[in-house]
């Protein structure tokens, strides 16, 4: 009776695996969507739906041929060893439809070459019905390429900010005059300021200090909180720790305005300055309490040692804090790298990802192919983090629920 | 409790290791806040009081008179109602697909990838969100083919293509449902580490006591997590107050999709000190759900 109570227990858990799978594919799909979009030409985009970009796609012609043609010739074109279409020295003989016409015309052993369907007695129309045919034989024998159905042609065009209305590439094969005004169509052309890879530069040049200086500032005053002796330590640990309340919207104008009148403004330093003091409280919240509870024998002793507080910090507590650092680091990078609303306002000459993409959007949705793209390029690095660091990054995040 | 001294040191070395952070949280947390409030009483120019804007013939609160910009205007009002309609929408959303979530990947051994996928939202930016959901929503007006996945769905079943961002009757909704998406995993996974923490006798001790699956749920573990649900709802009380990033990107709060934070910053160059008074009215909206929450937190560790 084993197997039939496993099958049971399978059948009883049926609904829960059904539930579990339905929700993953929906909060799945939106992103699958854009991504695979990301991947397919501008006209694939407007043409049809992402999804169906597993149905088999007919190339042009295909459908006109499986008319008239396949039933003899067969559907790739080589089920007659007498006239193989499939052969390039064959199908190079009909470059075009005028040329293909005549040899239609002609009886084979009698019987017409076209009969069921017979092709349309006007000329005109006849040669219409043949042109597709005649590029499809083409694609059949090898000599054009298929139509590409996935290219990387939108990266290209999203890194280097291109809003033409071909392809970059393209253009600069073509030596398009429009696009040789903005572009060198070599690699400098990927610093273009409207370009996502100027603004992933940008966005690397903020986050990494942004991240930096306040763990370590934080780590300072933490150790001074957890094990140094002051006047007033414990309420101004509150204070400080009590300033997680105050919500980013309350400080953007009065630093705004600081930054005018002190020619910092549109500067990277005081984008770090703003992070640094706006991830301070809840780092120093965090470290201090992973400070607070490294083991006291191990101080009392390199203090026997004769360590002052600075080698203490430099060697013993900072590296024994690295879970907490790496938590705390991981977390505020990711905010920092996701920020739009102090890099739009602080930084907005040099754009970092998130502005730079929503610079991208167009009201009428007719660059989709472009702005999937770039959108993916800001999800890089954050994905990378995540499925690298999770356990690092969800305990960061569970910590700073309470940031504002 | 603070954990004392190793051995004295000079009086000043403390405020060396300080110094950086004070100096930094006072320029940049400290400062802004009363100017913040200074400004919120001046008018456009930010020197004269903003009782200079006032209309003659018009109702006037004198100083606090962009105060009563962000109470009573049209504009502020509709922003504070769809503020409340997200609140109750989108917090219980999250908070029950979440716990939903948790309860259900509990009982099976993918639970760490399913709880991956559902949490990866929280890794990448609302702007990026935005743009992904615009994707979903999008709609072809012209006569081509809908390329949106929704509207696509819509046609296939023979109905006509709905304009989910601009239709005011729905496009609230459309909005709310990005939060969701975006937030549950956060709810999740708060919630999974409540219910992996309870302790397994008493679940056992129901069980034997013949407590079917739903009495388990309702009279045991909804009672024993009730704490960290309420932690995870504030939480997400002060989120969806404060939403901006996923309104400005998908509607740019036109069609009727105004909330708070975004008319803050549609204001903060035009007219700064009404954009301070409505970024005053969220703090004190938010303060409170904040001090309950690092409240609680506390309590939780000392707990643990």
């Amino acid at each position: 009776m084993r197997p039939f109570s496993r099958f049971n227990h399978v059948l009883h858990r049926l609904p829960v695996h059904l539930a579990l799978l339905i929700m993953c594919l929906l909060w799945i799909l939106p992103t699958l969507g854009l991504f695979v979009t990301s991947f397919r030409s501008r006209e694939a985009v407007r043409a049809s739906g992402w999804w169906t970009i597993l149905r088999q796609e007919q190339q042009p012609g295909q459908a006109e041929y499986e008319t008239y043609c396949a039933s003899c010739h067969g559907l790739r074109g080589n089920a007659l060893a007498e006239a193989d279409l499939s052969d390039p020295a064959v199908v190079e003989k009909y470059p075009r439809a005028n040329r293909l016409l005549p040899v239609l015309k002609q009886e084979i052993n009698g019987t017409p070459h076209l009969s069921n369907p017979v092709l349309p007695e006007d000329p005109k129309e006849a040669l219409d019905t043949l042109t597709p045919i005649v590029a499809y034989l083409q694609t059949l024998s090898g000599q054009s390429t298929q139509v590409t159905r996935l290219t990387l042609r939108n990266y290209a065009d999203a890194l280097v900010g291109y809003k033409g209305t071909q392809d970059y590439l393209t253009d600069c094969e073509q030596g398009t005059a429009s696009i040789l005004a903005k572009f060198r169509c070599d690699a400098s052309d990927l610093l273009n300021p409207e370009g996502m890879g100027r603004a992933f530069i940008n966005t690397l040049i903020v986050a990494i200090p942004s991240t930096i200086l306040p763990v370590f500032f934080a780590s300072l005053a933490a150790y001074a909180f957890a094990w140094m002796d002051f006047k007033g330590r414990q309420w101004l640990f509150a204070i400080l720790v009590g300033l997680q309340i105050v919500p980013l919207q309350m400080t953007l104008v009065p630093i705004a305005r600081l930054y005018v009148s002190l020619g910092m403004a549109d500067t990277f330093l005081g984008i770090w300055l703003f992070h640094t003091g706006f991830g301070l409280p809840y780092a120093i919240y965090l470290m201090r309490n992973f400070i607070g509870a490294l083991p006291r024998e191990m101080f009392e002793s390199a203090h026997i040692d004769g360590a002052n507080h600075w080698l203490v910090f430099l060697r013993l507590v900072l590296p024994l804090s690295l879970p907490a650092i790496a938590s705390l680091g991981i977390f505020q990078f990711l905010w920092v790298w996701n920020d739009f609303l102090v890099a739009k306002i602080f930084l907005a000459t040099h754009p970092v990802l998130t502005v730079q993409v929503t610079n991208l959007i167009d009201p009428r949705g007719g660059n989709w192919h472009i702005l999937t793209g770039a959108a993916f390029l800001s999800f890089i690095i954050p994905m990378i983090v995540f499925f690298a660091f999770q356990r690092y990054f969800v305990r960061g995040l569970l910590a700073g629920s309470v940031k504002g | 409790m603070l954990p004392t001294n190793i051995k004295r040191q000079g009086r000043l070395v403390p405020w060396l290791y300080l110094a950086p952070a004070l100096v930094i949280m006072l320029i940049f947390i400290v400062f802004p806040i009363f100017n913040t409030i200074s400004l919120s009483l001046k008018d456009k120019t930010s020197t004269r009081s903003a009782e200079a804007s006032c209309v003659a013939g018009e109702p006037c609160w004198g100083a606090l008179e962009n105060y009563r910009y962000a109470l009573t205007n049209p504009e502020m009002t509709q922003a504070l109602r769809n503020n409340a309609r997200w609140l109750m929408l989108m917090v219980p959303g999250t908070v029950i697909v979440g716990l939903l979530f948790a309860l259900l990947a509990d009982q099976v051994r993918y639970e760490s990838l399913a709880k991956s996928i559902i949490f990866m939202p929280m890794a990448i930016s609302f702007v990026g969100a935005g743009i992904i959901w615009r994707f979903v929503y999008h709609i072809e007006s012209g006569g081509g083919e809908q390329i949106g996945i929704l509207n696509a769905l819509l046609v296939q079943l023979g109905a006509s293509p709905v304009a989910f961002l601009s239709n005011p009757a729905i496009n609230n909704y459309a909005l709310m449902i990005v939060g969701v998406w975006l937030w549950a995993g956060f709810c999740m996974t708060v919630l999974s580490a409540a219910i992996k923490g309870l302790p397994t006798e008493v679940l056992e001790a129901a069980r034997v006591d013949g407590a079917n699956g739903w009495q388990l749920f309702w009279r045991v573990m909804l009672p024993m997590i009730a704490p960290t649900l309420l932690v995870v709802t504030t939480t997400m009380v002060i989120n969806v107050l404060k939403i901006f990033d996923i309104v400005f990107v998908m509607t740019g709060g036109n069609f009727g999709t105004e909330v708070i934070a975004n008319r803050m910053f549609k204001l903060i160059v035009t007219d700064t000190g009404r954009s301070m008074a409505i970024a005053v009215l969220l703090i004190v909206l938010t303060i409170p759900l904040v001090l309950f929450n690092m409240y609680r937190f506390r309590l939780q560790e000392v707990e643990e």
